[in-house]
C-alpha cells in the first residue's frame, strides 16, 4: 500500500468488496418469495409499490440535502440517518415494484416482451418526472429549519401510521417492509416532534418561525389522505391501506404535538389546488431534485465505476 | 449423486410475552446446532463467526441476524435478516459471509434476505452484550412492546434509564438520538460526564 497518494491509500486493492459504495449493489430483496397474491392485478400492486417507493426516495433526497446545512452537527445526522432509513425503504419497494411488473408482463402472455425487469436503479435513475407517484410533500423544498421538522412531522406521523396497518397487508412483502419500516418511522417522528416542540416552545422568535412553518406546510398535507383508485382497489383486496383511514391518528398526533409545543390547534386543510402527485403531477421541485439525483446514471448510460 | 441437504435454523423469534428470553435462546442455541464435523467448523459457526463490519466486536451470530444456514450440493445458503432497511453495511456482510465460507473449504456462499419478523435487539445475545458494554458502547435494554392501536406518541426524553459503560453509574442523559450509524444514539453519564454510544431498543 502506498501513501504517495492519499486516495490510494485508502483503498486497499486486495479488499475492494469493502466499499459499499458505487454501483453493482445486490438486490435488497434476494431470496424473499416473488409472488403475487391470488386475485389482485399485478399492475396495481407495481404502481402501489412506486408509490411508497417514491415517497421514500424523494423525501430521502430532500433531507440528504440538510447534510451540511443543519443548524448542529446531531442534527445532520439523524437527518442522514433518518434519510437512510427512508432511502432503504425505497430500495425495498421499487425493487418489488420492479418484479411485480415483471410477473405481470408475463402473466399477460408477453415473456420478455419488455426485457429484464426494471430494477430499483432503472427506477429510480430513468424515469421522468411524470412517471414518479409520490405525494407532492415529499418534493416540496424547505425555506429553513422550522419548515423542514414541520415537513418531517407531517410526512412521519402519516407514514407511521401507513406502515404500521401495512403490516397486515394480504402481500407478505409489503407487510415485511412495513413491520420494518414502523420501528424506524417511530424514531422518525420522534425527532421531528421533539423539534417542533422545542421551537415552538422556545423563544419568541422561534415561537413565530415555527409557527409561520406549520401554517405553510400542514393545509396542502390533505392529499395525504385523498385515495388514489389503485389505493381503493387494493386496499378492497386487503393488500393496501386506504389513506383516509389514516386522519384520525393524523389529527391525534398533530393535535398533542401543537399542544405541548405552545402552538394554536392544526390549521385545517386547505382544498386542492394542484395536481395529484399520485398521477405523475409534480411541481418544478422534483425536476430539480430528479436532475441532481439522475444527472450521473443519465449522463453515463449503464456506467459502472 | 444423492442430494444433500443439511439445514441449521436459529431459533424462532421469541414470543411477544417473552420480553428479553430472544437473546438467550439464540445464544444457548447457537452453540450446539450444525452438522458434526471432525475436526471443521460448521457452516453455522463459520457465518456467526463473521463480524459485523460497522460493530466489529460482535460477531453476526450475537448480532442474531443469521437466520438459517444450510449446506447443500450447490453450496451453502445463508439466510439474513437486515437490522435497518437502509443499513449500508449489509453489502458488505454478504460479502464478507462469502468470503468466509470459502476461506473455510465449504465452498460457495448464497446470501439470501428474509424481511420477516423484522429484525429487534431482542436478538442480540448476551456475549454480544457483554463485548459492546467491554467496547464501551451501552447494549440495548429490552425492545418496546406495544398493544393494540396506534403506535404511542413520546414527547420529551424518554425515561428508561441508560447506565455508563465506562464508570457504571446508572444514569445518563441523550445527547442526540441517532448517532454513528441509524442503531445507535450518542448518551453522557451523568457521574463521570463522558459521551458514550447506545445500541437503541428496536
Amino acid at each position: 500500500m502506498s501513501f504517495d497518494d492519499a486516495y490510494d491509500a485508502l483503498t486497499d486493492h486486495d479488499d475492494d468488496a469493502r466499499w459499499a459504495y458505487g454501483t453493482g449493489f445486490s438486490d435488497p430483496l434476494a431470496g424473499v418469495p416473488t409472488a403475487v397474491p391470488d386475485g389482485v392485478d399485478p399492475a396495481d400492486l407495481a404502481a402501489y409499490c412506486l408509490m411508497l417507493g417514491d415517497d421514500a426516495l424523494v423525501m430521502s433526497h430532500r433531507l440528504q440535502q440538510w447534510v451540511t446545512r443543519a443548524p448542529e452537527l446531531e442534527d445532520e445526522m439523524a437527518l442522514a440517518n433518518i434519510g437512510l432509513d427512508l432511502l432503504g425503504q425505497a430500495r425495498l419497494l421499487l425493487s418489488r415494484a420492479g418484479e411485480v411488473e415483471q410477473a405481470g408482463i408475463e402473466q399477460a402472455g408477453f415473456e420478455n416482451a419488455g426485457g429484464p425487469a426494471r430494477d430499483e436503479d432503472a427506477l429510480a435513475y430513468l424515469r421522468d418526472p411524470a412517471d414518479f407517484r409520490n405525494v407532492r410533500l415529499a418534493e416540496r423544498a424547505d425555506e429553513d429549519f422550522a419548515h423542514l421538522v414541520a415537513r418531517l412531522l407531517v410526512f412521519a406521523t402519516w407514514r407511521l401510521a401507513l406502515l404500521d396497518r401495512l403490516t397486515s397487508s394480504r402481500d407478505p412483502v409489503l407487510a415485511a417492509i412495513g413491520a420494518k419500516g414502523v420501528k424506524e418511522a417511530t424514531y422518525h417522528r420522534e425527532y421531528a416532534a421533539g423539534w417542533v416542540v422545542r421551537l415552538g416552545d422556545g423563544t419568541d422568535l422561534s415561537h413565530t418561525r415555527m409557527r409561520a412553518a406549520v401554517d405553510a406546510v400542514e393545509p396542502p398535507a390533505g392529499e395525504l389522505f385523498e385515495p388514489h383508485e389503485v389505493e381503493l382497489r387494493l386496499a378492497a383486496a386487503g393488500v393496501a391501506v386506504d389513506p383516509s383511514a389514516l386522519r384520525e391518528e393524523y389529527d391525534g398526533v398533530l393535535a398533542e404535538v401543537h399542544r405541548v409545543a405552545t402552538l394554536p390547534p392544526p390549521p385545517p386543510f386547505e382544498a386542492a389546488t394542484v395536481g395529484a402527485g399520485r398521477d405523475g403531477v409534480h411541481g418544478p421541485e422534483l425536476v430539480e431534485i430528479l436532475n441532481e439525483m439522475q444527472e450521473l446514471a443519465r449522463a453515463v448510460p449503464g456506467g459502472v465505476w | 449423486m444423492v442430494n444433500r441437504t443439511e439445514t441449521t435454523r436459529a431459533p424462532a423469534p421469541p414470543e411477544a410475552a417473552a420480553v428479553t428470553s430472544g437473546a438467550t435462546a439464540l445464544r444457548s442455541t447457537g452453540a450446539g446446532i450444525g452438522p458434526a464435523r471432525a475436526g471443521s467448523p460448521s457452516a453455522f459457526d463459520v457465518v456467526g463467526a463473521v463480524v459485523d463490519p460497522e460493530l466489529p466486536v460482535v460477531t453476526l451470530a450475537e448480532l442474531g441476524i443469521v437466520r438459517e444456514v444450510a449446506e447443500t450440493d450447490d453450496g451453502v445458503v445463508v439466510t439474513i435478516t437486515p437490522t435497518y432497511s437502509g443499513c449500508p453495511a449489509m453489502e458488505t456482510i454478504r460479502d464478507d459471509i462469502v468470503r468466509a465460507v470459502d476461506g473455510a473449504g465449504l465452498g460457495r456462499a448464497h446470501v439470501r434476505t428474509v424481511l420477516a419478523p423484522a429484525w429487534t435487539t431482542d436478538w442480540i445475545s448476551e456475549s454480544g452484550r457483554a463485548k459492546l458494554a467491554a467496547a464501551g458502547i451501552a447494549p440495548p435494554g429490552a425492545a418496546p412492546r406495544r398493544g393494540a392501536g396506534p403506535v404511542p406518541l413520546v414527547l420529551g426524553v424518554r425515561q428508561e434509564p441508560v447506565a455508563c459503560p465506562q464508570c457504571g453509574h446508572a444514569e445518563s442523559e441523550r445527547l442526540a438520538a441517532f448517532s454513528a450509524t441509524a442503531c445507535r444514539e450518542l448518551r453522557r453519564c451523568l457521574a463521570c460526564r463522558e459521551p458514550f454510544e447506545h445500541v437503541k431498543e428496536i
